[in-house]
C-alpha cells in the first residue's frame, strides 16, 4: 500500500515513522513519474516492513521545495526523519530494491 | 530459453516489431532494462504522429506495451550485456541467457553529456535534460539552455515562459533549430543568446549555482539556478560493436530494410543509421524489420 501524503500529514507520516520511509515525488503530468508508480506499488506489497509514501508535487509544493526537488521522478529515503539517500528519474525495480536492501 | 525472435529494447521501434512478430506466428520476447516506452514517455503531449494528437507519451506507450502483450509477446526486464552471433544467437542478460536464429536491435539512443565533473552528481539538483519534465521547478528563476537544435530551442521557448530569464547558449553563432522556432524564440523578451560559447565548469556543492563558460576565449561565470543540457542524442550500441558494424557516431549501420552486417540480427528505431528519427519512423522500422526477420525465419526452415 502507497499511502498519499501531504504537507499536513507529513511529519506524522514520515519525519516520525520509525520503519524506512519510501517517499515518491511525483505528477500526473511527468511519464516517468507514471512509469515508476507500478513499480513502488509493487516494492510496498513486497516489503512490508518498510513505509511507502507518494507526494504529488503540484498539490504539496512545499514539501517538493523542503526537499530541494528539482527533477521528477524522485525518489527519497528517510529513516527516523533523516534523509539517507534518494534516486532521481525512472530506476528499475532491481535498483530500488537494492537500496532498499542496504538501508533495511 | 528459446525464442524465434529476441527484440532487445521495449520502445516503439521494439514493441511494434514484436507485435508484427506475434501477428506472423512466431515465439517473441522483448528484452528492456528500463521501462517499456522509451524516450517518448517524456513527451506531455504527442503533436506529430497520425491520428493520435494531443496522447501523451505514456498513455501512447502504454497502448502499444499493452497491445504487445495481449497478442502474446513475452516481455522481460533484463538489462542486455552482450550477443554471441552463430546461426542460433544467444542474448546474455545480467540474469539469463536466450537463444534465437533473429535479434532485432531496437535500444534506442540517450541523451547526450556535458562530459564535465560534477554533472552526474548535480542531476536533479539544477541540471537536467528535459525541460518539460523539470521546468516548473525553475519558476520565476534563472536557467540556461546548452544547445542549438529542435530540443534546444523548444526547451528554451517552453523555458522562457516558466523562468524569469533564460540564457541560450550555443557552441555555434547559428541555430540548427527550424527557423520559425528560432523566430519566435528571439521575441523573447527575458531570452538572452550567448554564442560561439562552450560550458567548461559546472559550479555548485549541493546543487547547481553557476556555470563558467568560454566564449572567444574569455572565461564568463553564470549566476544560473537550472542548466537545461539539449546538445543531441547518442546511441548505446558498444556492446554489440563486435557483432554488427557501427558508423563512426555508433549507430548500427543498415538501410532502410534494417538489415545490419550480421545475417539473422537487424536493427529497428533511432539506433541505427537514419536520417529521420521520429516516432512514426520508429514505428515504420518495426514493421519493417519483423517482416525481414519473419522472411529470414521462414528461409531458415526451409533450408
Amino acid at each position: 500500500m502507497v499511502y498519499q501524503v501531504n504537507e499536513k500529514n507529513f511529519e506524522q507520516e514520515v519525519l516520525a515513522a520509525k520503519e524506512l520511509v519510501v517517499v515518491d515525488f511525483n505528477a500526473e503530468w511527468c511519464g516517468p513519474c507514471r512509469m515508476l508508480g507500478p513499480v513502488i506499488e509493487q516494492l510496498a506489497e513486497e516489503n512490508q516492513d518498510v513505509k511507502f509514501v507518494s507526494v504529488n508535487v503540484d498539490n504539496s509544493g512545499e514539501l517538493a521545495q523542503q526537499f530541494g526537488i528539482q527533477s521528477i521522478p524522485c525518489v527519497v529515503f528517510l529513516k527516523k526523519g533523516e534523509e539517507k539517500t534518494r534516486n532521481v528519474g525512472f530506476a528499475p525495480k532491481s535498483v530500488l530494491e537494492n537500496m532498499i536492501k542496504e538501508l533495511k | 530459453m528459446k525464442y524465434d525472435i529476441v527484440v532487445i529494447g521495449a520502445g516503439i521501434a521494439g514493441l511494434t516489431a514484436a507485435i508484427y512478430g506475434k501477428r506472423a506466428g512466431k515465439n517473441v520476447l522483448v528484452l528492456e532494462s528500463r521501462t517499456y516506452g522509451g524516450q517518448i514517455v517524456n513527451t506531455p503531449s504527442i503533436e506529430n504522429y497520425p491520428a493520435a494528437m494531443g496522447i501523451s507519451g505514456f498513455e501512447f506507450a502504454t497502448k502499444i506495451y499493452e497491445q504487445a502483450i495481449t497478442l502474446g509477446a513475452e516481455i522481460k526486464f533484463e538489462n542486455v550485456m552482450s550477443i554471441t552471433d552463430g546461426k542460433i544467437k544467444t542474448v546474455h542478460t545480467n540474469q539469463n541467457d536466450y537463444q534465437s536464429p533473429v535479434v532485432i536491435i531496437a535500444t534506442g539512443s540517450k541523451n547526450r553529456q556535458l562530459g564535465l565533473p560534477n554533472e552526474e552528481k548535480l542531476l536533479g539538483k539544477g541540471i537536467s535534460y528535459c525541460a518539460t519534465c523539470d521546468g516548473a521547478f525553475f519558476k520565476n528563476k534563472v536557467v540556461a539552455v546548452i544547445g542549438g537544435g529542435n530540443t534546444a530551442v523548444e526547451d528554451a521557448l517552453y523555458l522562457a515562459g516558466v523562468a524569469q530569464k533564460v540564457y541560450v547558449i550555443h557552441r555555434r553563432n547559428q541555430f540548427s533549430a527550424e527557423s520559425v522556432m528560432v523566430e519566435q524564440l528571439q521575441k523573447q523578451p527575458n531570452v538572452e543568446f550567448i554564442f560561439d560559447a562552450q560550458v567548461t565548469e559546472l559550479i555548485g556543492e549541493q546543487k547547481l549555482s553557476a556555470i563558467n563558460i568560454n566564449t572567444n576565449n574569455q572565461a564568463r561565470i553564470i549566476n544560473i539556478d537550472g542548466l537545461f543540457v539539449a546538445v543531441g542524442r547518442v546511441p548505446e550500441n558498444e556492446k554489440f560493436a563486435n557483432v554488427v558494424t557501427l558508423d563512426q557516431h555508433g549507430y548500427i549501420i543498415a538501410g532502410e530494410n534494417c538489415e545490419t552486417s550480421a545475417p539473422g540480427i537487424f536493427t529497428a528505431g533511432d539506433c541505427r543509421t537514419k536520417e529521420i528519427r521520429q516516432l512514426v519512423t520508429a514505428a515504420g522500422d518495426g514493421a519493417v524489420a519483423a517482416n525481414h526477420a519473419i522472411q529470414y525465419l521462414n528461409q531458415l526452415n526451409q533450408d
